[in-house]
């Protein structure tokens, strides 16, 4: 037996040691917390098996979890609670009295032609299914983008230039108000690739990488600082929760 | 039956979701409800595939004794033990003692953790990164340490910080985002058009 898988039975009774003593010390579910939490940080170092197998409990768990959510949030109250109300009574009994609705037939055929993928000969019919929610996101997402993230957004954008107060002139306001019209604009010349950046056009695409670059210093900070609460947060499950070092 | 079907089938819907926004009629309303009922549901029968595929993939590699074989068990592993408390008959809905406490103690803690990771890797490359090397490098580096430093106790420079990071957040970086989001707005758009119009069907696959 080499010196490598010699450490790695060695780390694997420690692990397993420590587990047992946790489980007496602290009871089940924090210590198969504690461990999981553990076997993610062990990636600092590199990947191993702790990490992997983790890694592979978190895919198929999650994998159950949403099919559940999905089962119980969705096809319970919104496909079989609709279709035939009396089926689903005893889970969700506010449905009860409600009128079955033939209508919502449509959906549980489409979604049993989705699943038709599975045959190699009849594959293609699930394409009528992936037709549909493809035509309604489409659809969808037109109008929601229109309205949110292009009309309102130029709405928001185009306002007063010169602000004023109680007291008159407002020069905090004013020159905050001309960044962010000029910033909008020179950020959308910066992303205009059909004209060459150059001359006064190019001066504009120059200004709207320095806002840009603002932006995703922001945005940097905004996620080292949501990924620290992350950690913070972890730390405090396994020194508090765990350890009881943090009372 | 195969392509134009489906190419039809799209058109007609997304023709509808669209007319319905500007002609608010109330069966309009009803249909387009039913039509977003309707896409919530197939989408959960798509998660069954995504579960088969998930349990055809761990077993054939269990069954070939592939690479990292071992690993697959404890997929398959969590997904039946989350599946078997998540619907055994009896226990009603997710309200189950198991389902819960799987969640919190299993999928939690890896979730938030692996989250947590890139706090580590994202400050190796700020390290990295991060060199007052130009202006506009100075720039992201100085926007990037205001931000992080704005919930940070520094006596009375921190009001200063505090505003000077909400100046930041609420106009530069407004009016950059509103530049990005448009172009989202656009790009989502154009791509919207090209699916109904059947331009864009890479969905249909091939044959």
């Amino acid at each position: 037996m080499n010196a490598g898988k010699l450490l790695s039975y060695i780390i694997l009774a420690i692990v397993v040691i420590a587990f047992v003593v946790s489980i007496a010390l602290k009871g089940f579910l924090v210590t198969v917390g504690a461990f999981l939490t553990l076997f993610i940080f062990s990636f600092l170092y590199k990947d191993n098996p702790y990490y992997k197998f983790a890694e592979h409990l978190f895919v198929g768990a999650s994998a159950a979890y949403w099919m559940s959510m999905g089962f119980w949030k969705t096809m319970v109250p919104n496909l079989f609670g609709k279709l035939y109300p009396p089926m689903v009574a005893w889970a969700v009994p506010a449905l009860k009295n409600n009128p079955a609705q033939p209508l919502m037939l449509i959906p549980l055929v489409l979604g049993i032609l989705l699943l038709m993928r599975l045959s190699s000969k009849a594959g293609w019919i699930s394409r009528w299914a992936l037709a549909f929610i493809v035509g309604t996101t489409a659809g969808l997402n037109l109008v929601r983008y229109l309205r949110s993230d292009f009309i309102q957004q130029i709405n928001n954008t185009v306002f007063s230039l010169y602000v004023t107060n109680a007291s008159g002139f407002d020069l905090g306001a004013t020159i905050s108000n001309v960044i962010i019209f000029g910033g909008v604009i020179c950020g959308l010349i910066y992303f205009f690739f059909s004209k060459e950046h150059k001359g006064a056009f190019g001066a504009g695409a120059r200004t709207g990488i320095i806002v840009l670059m603002i932006t995703f210093g922001a945005s940097f900070g905004y996620t080292v600082m949501a990924r620290i609460s992350l950690l913070v947060g972890r730390m405090q499950f396994l020194f508090g929760d765990w350890l009881g070092m943090i009372r | 039956m195969k392509r134009r079907v489906p190419l039809a089938m799209v058109f007609i819907v997304s023709l509808f979701m669209v007319i319905q926004y500007f002609v608010p009629l109330d069966s309009l309303a009803w249909m387009y409800q039913y039509l977003l009922d309707w896409t919530i549901i197939i989408g959960v029968f798509a998660l069954l595939l995504g579960i088969w595929s998930l349990w055809h993939v761990s077993y054939g590699k269990i069954k070939q004794r592939a690479e990292n074989w071992q690993y697959s068990i404890v997929t398959l592993a969590g997904l039946f033990i989350m599946i078997i408390s998540g619907f055994i008959p009896g226990w009603g809905n997710l309200n189950n003692y198991v389902y819960e406490h799987l969640f919190y103690y299993v999928l939690v803690p890896i979730q938030a953790t692996m989250f947590s990771l890139l706090a580590f890797f994202i400050s190796s490359a700020a390290f990295r990164a991060f060199r007052a090397r130009s202006i506009l490098a100075s720039l992201l580096l100085f926007a990037g340490l205001v931000i992080m430093l704005r919930f940070v106790p520094m006596g009375p420079v921190s009001t200063v910080v505090a505003d000077l990071a909400g100046w930041i957040l609420r106009v530069p970086n407004m009016a950059a985002k509103r530049a990005i989001i448009i172009g989202i707005g656009l790009g989502a758009m154009a791509t919207a058009f090209k699916i109904m119009f059947g331009i864009e069907r890479s969905y249909l696959g091939r044959d």
